[in-house]
């Protein structure tokens, strides 16, 4: 039975991939001198596993490869060899390399074999520095082959230890192997045999004298005995033709040489292999998504829903008369809802955590920071925060060419921050969050920075600002977003030329977006990237307020409360507040401002949620809560027109739209009337 | 037709074993670590077991040692499938209880030899 492993090929190349990214992501985290076990085991266990299935595949030159990083890592692994930052930057370009030898696998493209070799030798520059006493694979002359033509047959003496079928193994399986090779006698042995009452069923007792005839290869029987050598002692001699024939040979533990051969051997076989699997699975480029099976199990679902509504409409249909139009409508609106609900939901499947997106910059401000000679802590917050793979795949460059400048521009060297009085190692902040029904991205760093002077000279060089007039910091930051204007005093190879920010700014834009800059002088310098996210999902607590739902962000409630008789003040200008917590919380009550009928209004019998917005936290007086669930934003604008302190909608499980409170904006709202 | 219990971390190899196996025919139960395997070698039989060396959770030799020290498996055949071209590593596994190795690479072929010459 042929089997086309050309199949499997797709996953191996997509664990792969993955395992890269986890010793990357390993390597990054392991400190230097100290020895994770742990760690290094996760980091080995993902290289072990590419080396075992690029050699299944037949990817030859990928198993080499991963072979001599696994050898290195085993060495850390074993304490034989020091985490040495050398020793984690070589086996980081090595993931690179390793990367790229699968990627151009899957292509069916070549790879850069100088970069190959060159690092390659590199770690077996390392290998060798702690290798010097312990000399690796002293190759040993190979053993003389015990019979230069092969014998007729073999006599093999065969006495099993007792433990022999303790751990599965069978001299009946022994037996019938071999005589496959030849023509076999069996002679058994059962001398050692115990009286009845003394045996024990699990033990061996038998022994025997076999004979093979046939031109059947030494190394063919080690071979069928090769799992039981340590259970038995085991004799082959040559059946006796020419005189000198007789030829002892005891079980010999294969050695490295004799194991090497079989790796050639292997090796050989194994490109013949390649060379059919190459052209079977085809390089097309076949993008694939890793979904969360509950999301897949929504689809699923509603598409139950939908085949139950379609059922529903059929029977309508085989007899229909006009008194039965209500029913149609009712199942036509359910079809409606069901439609609806499955294009949200599958959409839901593109939306992916951007921690994809966050994931390469460690190594990027690890690789950078090393070459710029600065230190560096990267500090990620929100990677969970969910984006449409569009925007993800779109969102990488501006973000990689911000962090770029940060790490270039922005940061001092470490000399110059400690003359500043500013801790040696900068920093650098990728946020994601959710706010308002947008996606916000945060770059920021501590660095110096940007140069407001500078910037207004080049401004006024350039002709984009006038002589005399007085300009707002906001209006000198937006110039490094105009074309042509850097601000660095050299251009280095690490960040850009001046035509980085405009791209930038572009790019976002072209992803309906928006960027803001802020800066401060010695301080640091924060960049924000808002995308309105129509797509987004939202993790909502559901509230009542008289016969509607609202929803409030899970991410901005504090807590709730229940008020008590007296603990609400009115304070002038500003409404009413509660003491709370030891400051004042002012009362938005929700029914009055979005003028909702049949309401709570008595402060006592509903529920005061207390949300927080802009670093500001204000109690919402609503009637009750109800359940939390996820809900994706549609948008206001597009499907009705924009509403203060509201930042979208969605429809509710039961139909109902309901509406996303907008927390910030509410604050705003609520600033305005008082 | 046999029942076989495979586990291994990686998914290609998963699914190649057992694609592999049950194109020949038998039945094939797999496990993503040494600890799904224990958990499902609990509350079943097998005739052979296929175990990765190196896996997260558990590996496959502490998965032997725990498998010899079931009753349903104490003489269950098990074949690590190891990289480990070494007798060192061999015997490792072979010093938990295991019966025999498969070494990678290796391709359907020789996984079904290997198979049947267990199985018989």
């Amino acid at each position: 039975m042929a089997i086309d492993i050309g199949q499997f090929v797709q996953t191996f190349f997509e664990e792969s991939l993955e395992g890269l990214d986890i010793m990357e992501a390993g390597l990054l985290a392991l400190p230097p001198g100290a020895v994770d076990m742990e760690q290094i085991n996760t980091i080995f266990r993902a290289v072990h596993s590419i080396k075992g299935g690029s050699g299944t595949f037949g990817f030859q030159d990928l198993t080499a490869f991963a072979h001599v990083m696994e050898t290195l890592l085993d060495r850390m692994r074993q304490g034989q060899m020091d985490v040495t930052s050398e020793a984690v930057n070589t086996l980081l370009e090595s993931v690179d390399c390793l990367r790229e030898m699968l990627v151009a696998a899957r292509a069916g493209a070549a790879v850069d074999n100088d970069r190959v070799e060159h690092l390659r030798e590199r770690l077996h520059l390392l290998l060798n520095q702690v290798n010097v006493a312990v000399s690796e694979h002293t190759a040993s002359p190979s053993p003389v082959s015990p019979t230069t033509t092969p014998p007729t047959g073999w006599r093999i003496n065969f006495q099993p230890h007792s433990d022999l079928m303790h751990n599965g193994n069978d001299p009946v399986r022994l037996f019938r192997e071999l005589s496959t090779l030849g023509e076999l006698t069996v002679r058994c042995d059962p001398r050692q045999l115990p009286h009845l009452a003394k045996l024990k069923p699990e033990d061996c007792y038998l022994s025997w004298e076999l004979e093979l005839q046939g031109t059947v290869s030494h190394e063919e029987l080690v071979e069928v005995f090769a799992w039981v050598e340590d259970d038995c002692d085991l004799r082959i001699e040559a059946l006796a033709k020419e005189p000198t024939a007789s030829n002892p040979v005891v079980a010999r533990t294969p050695g490295e040489e004799g194991q090497q051969g079989e790796l050639l051997l292997e090796r050989r076989k194994s490109e013949d292999r390649r060379q059919s699997d190459r052209r079977g699975p085809a390089p097309a480029d076949t993008a694939s998504i890793r979904v969360g099976i509950d999301k897949v199990d929504a689809v699923i679902n509603l598409v139950g829903e939908l085949v139950t509504t379609q059922s529903m409409l059929s029977v309508l249909g085989v007899d229909f008369d006009m008194s039965r139009l209500d029913k149609l409508h009712e199942a036509l609106d359910q079809l409606d809802r069901n439609t609806r609900d499955l294009q949200e939901h599958v959409m839901r499947i593109r939306m992916m955590p951007v921690s994809s997106v966050f994931s390469r910059f460690p190594r990027m401000v690890h690789d950078i920071s090393g070459k710029l000679g600065k230190q560096v802590e990267l500090r990620i917050n929100g990677e969970q925060t969910e984006l449409d793979k569009t925007v993800i795949e779109k969102i990488g460059d501006p973000l990689v060419h911000l962090v770029r400048n940060s790490l270039d521009h922005g940061l001092e060297p470490p000399a110059e921050r400690l003359e500043q009085g500013k801790p040696e190692t900068g920093a650098i902040m990728l946020n994601a969050y959710h706010k308002s029904g947008s996606i916000f991205i945060e770059v920021g760093d501590d660095g110096r920075g940007l140069n407001r002077d500078a910037l207004l000279r080049k401004g006024l060089d350039a002709g984009l600002l006038k002589p005399g007039e007085d300009y707002s910091d906001e209006q000198i930051h937006d110039l490094i977003f105009h074309p042509g204007l850097s601000t660095a005093a050299q251009i280095s190879d690490v960040s850009g030329r001046g035509v980085g920010m405009d791209v930038v700014r572009r790019n976002i834009q072209d992803l309906g977006g928006s960027i803001q800059i802020g800066s401060q002088r010695g301080q640091g310098t924060q960049i924000t990237i808002c995308l309105p996210l129509t797509l987004a999902i939202l993790d909502g607590q559901l509230v009542s307020i008289g016969q509607d739902c609202y929803i409030i962000p899970l991410l901005s409630i504090v807590e709730s409360v229940q008020l008590r008789a007296g603990s609400v003040n009115r304070v002038a200008g500003r409404g009413e507040v509660l003491r709370f917590r030891g400051q004042h919380l002012p009362i938005l009550r929700l029914y009055q401002m979005f003028g909702a009928e049949g309401a709570v209004t008595d402060l006592e019998k509903g529920l005061l949620v207390v949300v927080e917005a802009d670093g500001r936290q204000v109690g919402l007086f609503v009637d009750d809560l109800q359940g939390q669930q996820q809900v994706s934003i549609k948008s206001m604008e597009k499907n009705f027109r924009r509403v203060p302190g509201v930042s979208g909608a969605t429809i509710l499980g039961d139909g109902r739209v309901g509406l996303i409170l907008d927390i910030s904006g509410l604050i705003r709202v609520n600033n305005a009337v008082t | 037709m046999a029942k076989i219990l495979v586990a291994d971390d990686s998914a290609s190899m998963r699914q190649m074993v057992e694609f592999t196996l049950k194109e020949a025919g038998h039945q094939v139960v797999v496990a993503e670590d040494g600890q799904a395997a224990l958990n499902l070698a609990r509350g079943m039989t097998a005739d052979l077991v296929i175990t990765d060396v190196n896996m997260p959770n558990m590996d496959g030799i502490t998965l032997i040692r725990e498998l010899r020290a079931l009753p349903a498996f104490k003489f269950t055949p098990i074949l690590t499938l190891t990289t480990e071209s070494t007798t060192e590593k061999k015997m490792e596994g072979k010093d938990a209880g295991a019966t025999g190795w498969i070494v990678k690479p290796f391709n359907p072929e020789k996984l079904l030899m290997t198979v049947n010459k267990v199985l018989g």
